[in-house]
């Protein structure tokens, strides 16, 4: 479904601030997969998520989805296949606007849109169904402006509307990080439901270890731009939050040895 | 009397001015200057036309094409050339004066004897009600061309305000709007962001160019300095429209804006009556625009304190 080659992205070239997002990248991700991407900060977890979803184009490298090269296309361009979710709740949903109408344009993402009536009465009860799925009591208040809801509320509504045309690829940018613990569980359930039943291929940035354990069929941990570990099938299933940690302190050992090496030699021959 | 119905008139016709700025200003938080240069573009490519003998609901239809055309360029420079969106529309407004001077050929078109849109709604009014010079309304002698142009402004408003909630309820109209209230969110769904606030541009500085046109046949001629000043103005009537309904529905907003302005011209009569300066009247509108602005917080403000 989703294929990477060799990306590489790097922020503030040639300034002191530089950093290397993507150090090239390889990456597959087959059909109706659900792939989890763990990582330490600034490891480039959410670059990699931002790069296939076209927010910025790569330095080098390919990226193919469903067959086509898209390294080229525009985020726009890309949104006919893929659907999203923030990480910030007020990212996915336009606040001034009512939870119908924010529907009504997700019912048409990536399809023309020209002056056919947004919210026609036979899509508005169909919606009333989608919306009742949530289990958030929203299906009376369809009317309603998206800013008087919760960060959760949001959330969900969010991912009904990035899986209410069942999109390609799915993204999920550590969509529940801003929400309080009860939320965050809601929204994680909903999320695994919708993907679960639809078999949407997903690739999903968290930072809970908990989450990255109990959710989905592979994991792939990142660090500095690059991908150190990628456990699949029964390797994927053992893993625990003790293993993961474990290969985090491992990777953050490394870093130290690297550091103190680079301090010595500074010392000897400078 | 006359005045009354005069201010009526142009209060109307300037609604659709305040319209094109809250469709800017408001739905795509875009500061759009261009009015300044495109409602005189659509009142000098109307005189002019009518001046040719060109049939005036052609001209009138051509002032708003060419409105279209100069927010369709203010917003090519913002999103392609990715130029600051006030400074696109100083550079447009600057633009369309030349622009405005070699349409018109000189710096004011007269229209005295052209047949125009005024002209054709006294004859309809003439149709159904023949042979009549005035009609008396509360007492009020109003003359036949004073009541029918009211009237047929009237319905040309209705008309436009109606099209532009209805449009506002499509799928494009409301990916439009949905593009001034988030943007990230309609890239996710597939949505050209630069390609709608073209649009969105052409569409408020049309309905400008449209005032222009029509500004321009209520008061028989076309000036290359009419424009100066409409951008606060418009933006008053918005404001004026914001503080008497509120801002949460759709249809409500685009009804206030449209009574904003009337109000607007209303006060303006009233206080050039009681012997205001008319030189003073934009300093008067930038104070009152200044004022509408701070005045929320201001509130807020004194509101807080008083509660500690």
């Amino acid at each position: 479904m989703l294929e990477i080659q060799a990306a590489c992205k790097t922020f503030h070239a040639r300034t002191p601030g530089e950093v290397r997002a993507l150090q090239n990248v390889d990456f597959m991700l087959e059909e109706s997969s659900f792939v989890i991407v763990i990582g330490t900060n600034g490891s480039g977890k959410s670059t990699l998520l931002n790069a296939v979803a076209g927010t910025f184009f790569l330095d080098s490298g390919t990226i193919r989805l469903a067959g086509q090269d898209v390294t080229a296309w525009p985020e726009y361009r890309r949104a006919k296949m893929i659907g999203r979710v923030f990480q910030n709740p007020f990212s996915g949903t336009a606040p001034n606007m009512s939870i119908a109408e924010n529907l009504a344009l997700a019912a048409r993402r990536g399809r023309k849109r020209s002056l056919g009536w947004a919210l026609r009465s036979s899509f508005f009860t169909s919606l009333r169904d989608r919306v009742r799925s949530l289990n958030m009591g929203l299906e009376d208040r369809l009317s309603n402006t998206i800013g008087t809801l919760s960060g959760g509320q949001r959330q969900a509504l969010t991912l009904l509307m990035a899986t209410l045309v069942k999109p390609g690829l799915l993204l999920l940018d550590e969509h529940t990080a801003a929400l309080d613990p009860r939320s965050a569980d809601q929204v994680i359930q909903i999320s695994q439901d919708v993907i679960s039943k639809e078999r949407i291929t997903t690739l999903m940035v968290t930072h809970s270890m908990h989450q990255a354990v109990n959710l989905g069929d592979r994991l792939i941990m990142m660090h500095r731009g690059k991908i150190i570990y990628d456990f699949r099938g029964a390797e994927k299933r053992r893993m625990r939050v003790d293993d993961l940690l474990a290969r985090f302190r491992e990777v953050r050992r490394k870093d130290q040895l690297d550091e103190s090496a680079v301090e010595m030699l500074r010392r000897n021959y400078i | 009397m006359t005045l009354l119905i005069g201010a009526l008139t142009i209060g109307l016709i300037l609604s659709l001015l305040a319209l094109g700025v809250l469709i800017s200003f408001r739905i795509f938080s875009f500061p759009d200057i261009t009015p300044e240069g495109s409602i005189t573009l659509g009142a000098s490519i109307a005189a002019i036309l009518l001046t040719n003998g060109v049939n005036p609901i052609l001209a009138t239809g051509a002032g708003f094409a060419g409105g279209m055309v100069s927010g369709a360029v203010t917003g090519i420079l913002h999103t392609r050339f990715k130029i600051n969106g006030l400074l696109a529309g100083i550079l447009v407004m600057t633009a369309l004066y030349s622009v405005n001077l070699h349409v018109m050929g000189k710096s004011n078109v007269p229209l005295l004897s052209e047949t125009t849109l005024v002209n054709y709604s006294e004859q309809a009014v003439e149709k159904i009600l023949p042979g009549a010079v005035s009609l008396t309304v509360l007492g009020w002698e109003i003359s036949l061309r004073d009541a029918s142009t009211l009237i047929s402004t009237m319905l040309l408003i209705l008309l436009s305000g109606w099209i532009l909630f209805l449009f506002f309820r499509t799928n494009l109209g409301t990916a439009m709007r949905a593009t001034g209230d988030n943007q990230q969110m309609m890239r996710a769904l597939g949505v050209n962001v630069n390609q709608m606030i073209v649009l969105g541009l052409a569409l408020s500085n049309g309905l400008i160019g449209l005032a222009g046109a029509l500004l321009a046949q209520y008061q028989g001629f076309a000036d290359v300095q009419m424009g100066i000043g409409m951008v606060v103005l418009g933006l008053a009537a918005v404001i004026l429209g914001e503080a008497l309904v509120g801002t949460d529905r759709l249809g409500l907003t685009i009804a206030g804006t449209v009574i904003g302005s009337i109000l607007f011209r209303l006060l303006v009569a009233i206080a050039l009556r009681w012997g205001l300066n008319p030189n003073d009247l934009k300093l008067i509108t930038a104070i009152f625009v200044f004022a509408a602005l701070i005045l929320p917080q201001a509130l807020k403000k004194i509101r807080r304190k008083s509660h500690a």
